[in-house]
């Protein structure tokens, strides 16, 4: 591909400006009850060739921004504010036709459910093909042959027969894949992947998300991955941004932030995550409440209504995203993180009487001499591993081209 | 619903490659062939499609329908004339058929029009929304509320009920007055199905792949309303039918003596004691085709019901 020639020298020029660089964004839309402040001053970044995994349940505000960063949201009943940069441009407020550019051959955008994304009256080929045409300015056949490999590039095996295909004769992982090609097609170099597994079974999520982290390896491109399931980001992030109500709540790099989160809602939202090794019949565990309504949002932090260690200072101070003072690129909004002694304090106040806390589990695990490890660690270590894969890989890619330079 | 993968499961499952299925589409059984049509749809089918040839070829083996022989009048069947010959001795079979020819055409002139400009004004509304439909939905419900058969009935006598108006002005004026009454109706269902269609992620998907509305509205949006569209389209064929026979009634269809189902059937309607023929025949005609249509209408509609179950 193209994109490899280029790729040392984008890497080091990194440090300039970064590929996606979005400021305080807010996005709302207008409806009967008031504004809903879906996206509320949202900031991150994201290089080449790196994955930036954006994590919250639902209605926090994830799809919504991937949207608005595309500018995909609608134009009615919706107030968009902030900066995008793209490459060091600004394209926060361009018109469609402007956008339209940038749409397909800068970034893409692979949708969530592959059975509502591909139109099924027409041939995934001709699907595939269609915006190459248009964007690359190919003729029939040369686009077609580039479909071919596009569908071989994403595993789709007989590509020869599949081009020829309707949607509806294809099963979902298929489809999905047929979405990923669409997608790839221009060559994008910003790539939004919108839970793009949560339509498929646990065996195809695993492949899909391997073809999605390959092709990113291959074609250099920065990756914003939405998605509700830590699991899945876990070993295919390489930074981790939380979302809670419209905002970045925590933000590191994803050993970091499974070794040493700092919000609660990341607590939370671990300690939710079902083991294995639990006797049957345990109970789930759930955060307790709902999300916060995003009309009203809570004032202070718009985690506190749920929050086992809320104080009086969390219901009437929004904490800011602070860096952490010990780990550089940690950054998390929490006035007690977890792990801090003013949280300490709290914690040991809240067990004497009498409460269970989610942290609890991961504290006696983590002990000398806890007999299993706690979802948190094995998130690490996943972490971990898929880092130096992921690194190793890469030096093979670099001294490769190299090589061959 | 949080479909909570587990950690140690994904890590596992990831190393293995996805490996390309070993089998292959010869392999897989043949695609279910689609249910063929019922009995029903053939038969309607073979009317509307006999009714349509024998109106074009009706010179080739029929009596000149305006050739009256007074001799014959209100006389029985005899050889081609298998339906005798009315009250001025024309073969009544011959009218029957020959008519079939304008009241199909204006029928189905009057419904093109309303599939293209109502089709087209319903998909702009559904796609665009905002303004643009906030002005077209009202026209549609206003020209909807407009009593229909009122409306052709002043453009017809207005527009072309003049002594020396040819047939064919005439023909043109039912044809643009169904027309206009067939817009509002095709542009509602259009703009139903266009709402709910643009809605669907894959028109979001083309538009961020960069298609301009145009692209959208005619590759993406279009082909998926256009069942719907059909369905109503045969209906609306019907309708057209029995408004022009309405119409005729009222001395406003089709200008005699070049006949139509409609003024066949208006002329019988003084003979209906001694040709009751007159009217019986167009009757049947009609209550055939506008069935035939109606019946057609349905079986598209089922099978793109089924369609979209599938997906």
């Amino acid at each position: 591909m193209s994109t490899a020639t280029d790729q040392p020298t984008t890497g080091k020029a990194g440090d300039e400006h970064h590929l996606l660089e979005v400021t305080d964004l807010r996005t709302s839309f207008k409806t009967g009850r008031g504004m809903v402040r879906a996206v509320d001053g949202l900031s991150l970044s994201v290089e080449r060739g790196k994955t930036l995994g954006l994590v919250g349940e639902s209605g926090s505000g994830k799809s919504v921004t991937s949207r608005s960063i595309m500018g995909l949201t609608p134009r009615r009943n919706v107030e968009r504010s902030g900066t995008v940069r793209l490459g060091g441009r600004d394209i926060t407020d361009l018109s469609e036709a402007e956008y339209r550019e940038l749409w397909a051959t800068e970034m893409a955008m692979i949708f969530q459910d592959p059975m509502t994304a591909l139109n099924p009256v027409t041939k995934v080929g001709n699907q595939i093909a269609e915006s190459m045409r248009v964007h690359l300015d190919l003729s029939k056949s040369e686009a077609r042959e580039r479909t071919l490999a596009l569908l071989e590039a994403v595993r789709i095996p007989e590509a020869h027969k599949r081009i020829d295909v309707y949607p509806h004769e294809m099963s979902g992982g298929m489809r999905q894949r047929v979405v990923i090609a669409i997608a790839l097609a221009c060559g994008p170099k910003l790539l939004f992947a919108d839970e793009p597994t949560t339509a498929l079974d646990v065996t195809v999520q695993a492949q899909v998300l391997d073809l999605l982290a390959e092709q990113q390896r291959e074609r250099y491109m920065g990756m914003i991955l939405v998605t509700h399931d830590l699991g899945v980001v876990a070993s295919r992030a390489d930074e981790i941004a939380v979302m809670y109500a419209g905002r970045i709540v925590e933000r590191a790099p994803t050993r970091v932030l499974f070794r040493e989160m700092k919000m609660p809602y990341t607590e939370a939202l671990l300690a939710a995550i079902p083991k294995l090794e639990m006797a049957p019949h345990t109970r789930l565990v759930a955060i307790g409440g709902r999300p916060p309504d995003l009309v009203n949002p809570p004032e202070g932090c718009s985690f506190s209504p749920r929050c086992p260690y809320v104080q009086d200072r969390c219901r009437t101070e929004q904490p800011e995203l602070v860096e952490s003072p010990t780990t550089a690129g940690h950054f998390y909004a929490c006035h007690f993180p977890v792990g801090s002694p003013e949280n300490d304090e709290i914690r040991v106040q809240l067990r004497k009487s009498g409460v269970s806390l989610p942290g609890d589990e991961v504290a006696v695990t983590a002990a000398p001499g806890g007999a299993q490890p706690s979802v948190r660690a094995q998130l690490a270590d996943t972490a971990d591993e898929a880092q130096q894969q992921r690194q190793s890989t890469q030096a093979n890619d670099s001294s490769t081209s190299t090589k061959e330079a | 619903m949080p479909e909570t993968t587990l950690p140690l499961e994904a890590a596992t499952t990831r190393t293995s490659p996805a490996a390309p299925a070993a089998v292959t589409l010869d392999d897989l059984p043949p695609a279910e062939k689609k249910s063929s049509l019922s009995v029903g749809a053939w038969l309607s089918i073979g009317w509307l499609a006999t009714i349509t040839l024998a109106s074009v070829l009706a010179p080739l083996f029929l009596a000149d329908p305006l050739a009256a022989d007074p001799f014959k009048a209100r006389s029985g069947p005899e050889g081609m004339a298998l339906l005798g010959y009315d009250e001025l001795g024309r073969d009544l079979f011959s009218r029957m058929v020959n008519g079939a020819k304008w009241t199909l055409l204006i029928a189905v002139g009057a419904v093109a029009i309303g599939v293209l400009v109502g089709g087209l004004l319903g998909l702009i509304a559904g796609y665009f929304r905002g303004r643009i439909d906030a002005v077209l939905s009202p026209s549609f419900n206003i020209l909807l509320a407009f009593p229909q058969l009122v409306l052709a009935l002043l453009l017809v006598s207005v527009f072309a009920n003049g002594a020396q108006d040819s047939v064919g002005k005439r023909v043109f004026v039912l044809i643009i007055a169904l027309g206009i009454i067939a817009i509002p109706l095709l542009a509602r269902i259009t703009r139903a199905n266009t709402l709910a269609w643009a809605e669907r992620d894959f028109v979001m998907a083309a538009k961020a792949m960069g298609a301009k509305p145009g692209r959208v509205l005619f590759r993406d949006v279009l082909p998926n309303v256009l069942p719907a569209m059909m369905a109503i389209t045969l209906l609306a064929v019907g309708i057209a039918i029995v408004a022009e026979a309405g119409l005729a009634f009222l001395d406003l269809g089709v200008k005699l003596p070049t006949p139509s189902w409609g003024n066949i059937m208006a002329q019988g309607k003084k003979e209906l004691r001694r040709v009751p023929m007159m009217v019986i025949a167009p009757t049947i005609f009609i209550f055939l085709t506008v069935m035939s249509l109606n019946y057609l209408g349905d079986v598209i509609q089922k099978r793109f019901n089924v369609r979209e179950s599938l997906l």
